[in-house]
């Protein structure tokens, strides 16, 4: 990444790849050694063919702080592989050295005190400067969007996506994939896409449902550096189950590894000499699809929101991790030749919003954007005192605050609270306007339920959410964080199969075990039936915000994990 | 996360299959049912392809396919449903294919099994487990 930190693979075609996983190729950076623009984008052109990758933006134009997750448990073959490993242990993956500028961006310890020195990331102004000198360098490179772009903002919201829309057709996006895109419903995504998008939106994976017959455009063709190369895009495989199918009842997503496969081929047979899969499918499962599905030499991952500084080979495919919130852009940069992929070189380039300077159009473009909304957007409703933050497989200290308004708010004795990956995170001593509670909840289906659960459901859904997550075969893994819980503490083993994993429920107020046949008040949001009632939960957080006024919160120890 | 209506069905099924279908006590087991479709031989795992979801996108009625060519009937089995028997396909010697498409119900998570009798009274086998969930935390 940074300087001289890129890795190059000259010889993927060759039998012997020398380091394969590439760890520890990198040269150590200096910790002293100024940051500079140039140093971020240094990159020695190579080969015939380069590649831009930006993914899960989830519509946050400017710059944010963003916490990467001190829990990221890998099962199976997956565990202690990237991205499962996290801090200290990602340090010496791949040879950072601590408190570093990418020690800082890619890892979570001393994360307020490093956040000072190099402060916030991403900004979609500073990404346009990073993809204009791309293009200066290599006018050829395609551009390539991995989906989760429309969605996650205040501004996003109240516009249904145009802020976002406007900002990558600006940004000359050639295509995309999508998944949070179609929480907006299929009308508001088809007219998107028939008549505002001036790149493709791909998905082989979107089927009619009634029909069983694609839906939407599996792959497109660019003719660049003289390779006629394959785009196929794999929208977020489990669509209808993770988010709510009343909203897009047409379509019938999954992972279709056999339709992969049959778009590969087709593709190969109409003559591309490159395929890169645009994949919404989650890291664990494109590195199982890659090696099942013959053909692919490059995927672009998305949807689990892992930076990973390397390329990770699977056989001759490499998969390719740029991170989430516009903190990270790939370049990737690929040597084809008689039709095959015979070397490439690779560069997760951060975005340190104080060194990248922003592009001037871009940042115009986005105040117009933001401009009906401002005094909204950054009205003050709180200060906090902790940092706030949500990634991670368990409860953050946002998600503290979240479920604590929902408990207070709607009286109950248990919050439940989505383990989505998204979300700025908030600085001690820092604001928090509207626009960061919205950072942190923005969903067309935001409404905060109150219900009654007996605590054998209670214990049903935990299960079931932490098969999502930790089932050894990444194909069962729908991506996400485990469910948050308030008022409820729990032990968890990781290894154990649903259904044993999720025991010791404990009634945090009362300190009692939950009983399996008492029933609980219960309150959450982001619930995937259609039909829910209550209030909107950013109007829950702020409304609880503004009676505590400062937040200031305890360490939360309410969940046990075991079987690591 | 989820919760309410949909729980509600989810949990209800066994007991709305039960009432409706017939008595699981009464229905055919898997290894009855495979007994008497095989006669006896052991399966082999090559020449039929099983499709169907990883995770079901609506457990009521989940997409399954099954082809094995040069077979003269496929069964099909929900291993986990209070009535295993889904359906028994025959293909004549006029058949242009021998491949069968349905929509199931799965009442939970398990393992959907396709056994397909050659000609020859040799027997193939392929599973898939297909998960039912709860789902709504993806993000």
């Amino acid at each position: 990444m940074i300087s001289r930190r890129e890795f190059l693979q000259a010889s993927v075609a060759a039998s012997a790849i020398v380091g394969i996983s590439g760890f520890g190729n990198w040269s150590k950076l200096s910790a002293q050694q100024a940051l500079t623009q140039d140093q971020l984008l240094q990159f020695d052109d190579f080969g015939n063919v380069t590649l831009i990758h930006i993914t899960d933006i989830h519509a946050n134009l400017k710059p944010i702080w963003f916490r990467e997750p001190e829990w990221n448990i890998g099962v199976g073959s997956a565990k202690g592989q990237p991205p499962h490993v996290v801090g200290k242990a990602f340090i010496d993956m791949f040879n950072l050295t601590p408190a570093s500028p990418e020690a800082y961006a890619l890892t979570y310890e001393d994360f307020e005190a490093l956040g000072k020195t190099y402060g916030r990331m991403g900004g979609m102004d500073r990404v346009a400067t990073v993809v204009k000198s791309i293009r200066a360098a290599r006018p050829d490179a395609i551009l390539l969007d991995g989906g989760d772009t429309w969605h996650g903002s205040m501004t996003s919201y109240l516009t249904k996506g145009q802020d976002v829309v406007n900002v990558m057709n600006a940004l000359g996006v050639e295509a995309m994939t999508s998944h949070w895109e179609w929480t907006f419903g299929t009308e508001r995504v088809k007219e998107i896409v028939e008549t505002q998008l001036k790149f493709p939106f791909l998905g082989a994976n979107i089927f009619d449902l009634e029909w069983d017959e694609p839906a939407f455009e599996p792959y497109t063709f660019f003719e660049r550096g003289g390779v006629k190369i394959a785009v196929i895009g794999q929208a977020f495989p489990y669509m209808p189950i993770a988010n709510p199918k009343w909203m897009f009842p047409e379509y019938s997503f999954g992972i279709r590894e056999d339709r992969m496969q049959e778009v590969v081929d087709q593709a190969r047979a109409e003559g591309a000499e490159l395929v890169v899969c645009l994949s919404h499918n989650g890291f664990d499962v494109d590195k199982k699809m890659a090696g099942r599905v013959k053909g692919i030499d490059v995927i672009l991952t998305g949807h689990t929101h892992d930076a990973i500084p390397e390329p990770v080979l699977v056989g001759e495919t490499i998969l390719i991790a740029s991170g989430s919130h516009g903190k990270f852009v790939s370049r990737v940069d690929l040597d084809v030749r008689d039709g095959r992929m015979m070397g490439f070189k690779h560069k997760l380039i951060p975005i340190f919003s104080d060194v990248i300077t922003p592009d001037a159009e871009m940042s115009s473009l986005i105040e117009a954007e933001r401009a009906p909304y401002k005094a909204d957007l950054e009205t003050v409703v709180a200060k906090s005192e902790s940092l706030l933050y949500r990634r991670g497989n368990f409860q953050g200290t946002w998600d503290d605050v979240i479920c604590n308004a929902v408990m207070s708010e709607r009286d109950a004795e248990i919050a439940m609270s989505p383990g989505v990956r998204w979300g700025a995170s908030i600085m001690p001593g820092q604001d928090i306007t509207r626009e960061d509670i919205h950072s942190v909840c923005s969903m067309t289906y935001g409404q905060v339920y109150r219900t009654e659960m007996t605590g054998e459901t209670i214990h049903t859904i935990l299960e079931d959410v932490a098969d999502n997550l930790f089932n050894p075969d990444p194909y069962y893994q729908q991506g996400g964080d485990m469910v948050r819980i308030g008022g409820m503490g729990f032990a968890i083993d990781v290894n154990k199969p649903i259904g044993e994993r999720i025991t010791n429920m404990t009634h945090l107020k009362t300190g009692d075990a939950i009983d399996p046949a008492k029933s609980y008040v219960v309150a959450g949001w982001g619930s995937v039936n259609e039909g829910t009632e209550g209030p909107q939960i950013w109007d829950v957080i702020e409304s609880h915000l503004r009676k505590i006024g400062t937040v200031n919160l305890e360490p939360n120890t309410s969940v046990a994990v075991t079987g690591i | 996360m989820k919760l309410s209506r949909r729980e509600a069905l989810w949990f209800g099924l066994g007991g709305m299959a039960a009432a409706t279908l017939s008595n699981p006590a009464f229905a055919a087991t898997v290894e009855e049912l495979t007994a008497a479709f095989t006669a006896g031989a052991a399966p082999a795992m090559d020449g039929i392809t099983l499709t169907a979801p990883e995770i079901a996108e609506n457990g009521n009625t989940v997409p399954i396919a099954v082809e094995a060519p040069g077979a003269v009937a496929i069964m099909l089995l929900a291993a986990g449903n209070p009535e295993p028997s889904v359906a028994t396909f025959t293909f004549g010697a006029a058949a242009g294919s021998q491949m069968a498409a349905t929509r199931i119900r799965l009442a939970k998570t398990q393992d959907v099994v396709a056994l397909a009798k050659m000609a020859d009274g040799s027997i193939k086998q392929a599973s898939a487990t297909v998960k039912v969930t709860i789902g709504g935390c993806g993000g």
